[in-house]
């Protein structure tokens, strides 16, 4: 169970890790408590599995690369075996089965054009795949996942 | 543009932060850099905005955000960057973007939405219709996470 401290912790560490030379203390000043606890702290929360990962959000465009979200209709019987083949591409990120014909829906990055229409082309002829819809964003307004913890 | 250093930075800055209290030298030391170049750098990704944020990725189950839903709407073409604006100052709305429709599929800009139960999320939707006065939507629930992983840019 997460105490008070930790969910204070824990909506600060989402977004204010600083680029200084122990930025742990400074979230240890913000909290009023120890550089050391806070480090102690966190090691817990992530060998429970509250915390997935510690490091930077890259902005994928800004690194040279192109994103898109496709959604597929796949055939039931097909699904477990066409979502395997999506999952192997590196630049897959998300892959989310979801209720509704449109039953499988993933994100791509690549690092050009060519390499994701080769892949989308690759997926569309797979075995069960009924249909697939390629939705590149034409505006990003947010992409920020924060949990206010309360 | 990004050099070698650059891409190296960025490749292990995506595995294991460590959790000390000079985190950093330690990175710099793997890197056979100084501190101080790594971090200077680091900096410059941050106001070029290669980096959007540096910090925790929680598990949503976890801490109690189990449901989300991807919710699909349609939006006037003229509406688009007014309720964009809206929405991304909205604290339940996580991703929010515009995306070309297709033959079949009217739908044009997509909204994600965590709350801690389904119905949470269907609560959330129609407060945003009834906001944003947008009727034509529908919702996305997840029902298996086949893949969910942070980018691993240059690691080819």
């Amino acid at each position: 169970m997460l105490t008070a401290f930790d969910k204070s912790l824990l909506n600060i560490i989402q977004t204010d890790l600083s680029f200084e030379k122990r930025p742990f203390a400074l979230v240890a000043k913000k909290l009023e408590t120890t550089e050391t606890i806070v480090i102690e702290r966190l090691k817990f929360l992530k060998e429970q599995g509250f915390i997935r990962r510690i490091g930077p959000f890259f902005d994928s465009t800004k690194l040279g690369y192109i994103g898109t979200l496709v959604a597929l209709e796949v055939k039931k019987e097909y699904l477990a075996q066409v979502a395997g083949v999506i999952n192997s591409y590196y630049g897959v990120t998300h892959n989310y089965e979801r209720e509704a014909d449109l039953n499988l829906w993933f994100t791509l990055l690549s690092p050009n054009l060519l390499k994701q229409d080769e892949i989308l082309e690759t997926i569309r002829n797979l075995d069960g795949v009924v249909r697939l819809l390629n939705l590149p964003a034409t505006q990003k307004f947010k992409v920020s996942v924060q949990f206010s913890l309360t | 543009m990004l050099d070698e250093l650059d891409k190296k930075i960025i490749v292990i800055m995506q595995e294991d932060f460590p959790l000390v209290a000079e985190p950093y030298r330690e990175i710099a030391e793997r890197l056979g850099i100084h501190e101080d170049e790594l971090l200077g750098r680091l900096k410059e990704y941050r106001q070029s905005g290669k980096i959007r944020k540096m910090g925790a990725v929680l598990r949503h189950r976890e801490v109690g955000y189990a449901a989300n839903a991807l919710c699909a709407w349609i939006v006037p073409e003229e509406r688009i960057v007014e309720i964009g604006k809206m929405l991304a100052k909205d604290a339940v709305v996580s991703h929010c973007y515009a995306r070309i429709s297709q033959p079949g599929w009217p739908y044009n800009f997509y909204t994600m939405l965590h709350a801690h139960t389904r119905k949470d999320c269907k609560v959330l939707a129609e407060d945003i219709a009834k906001r944003t006065g947008l009727q034509e939507y529908v919702m996305l629930f997840s029902t298996k996470e086949w893949k969910k992983i942070s980018m691993q840019y240059f690691k080819d």
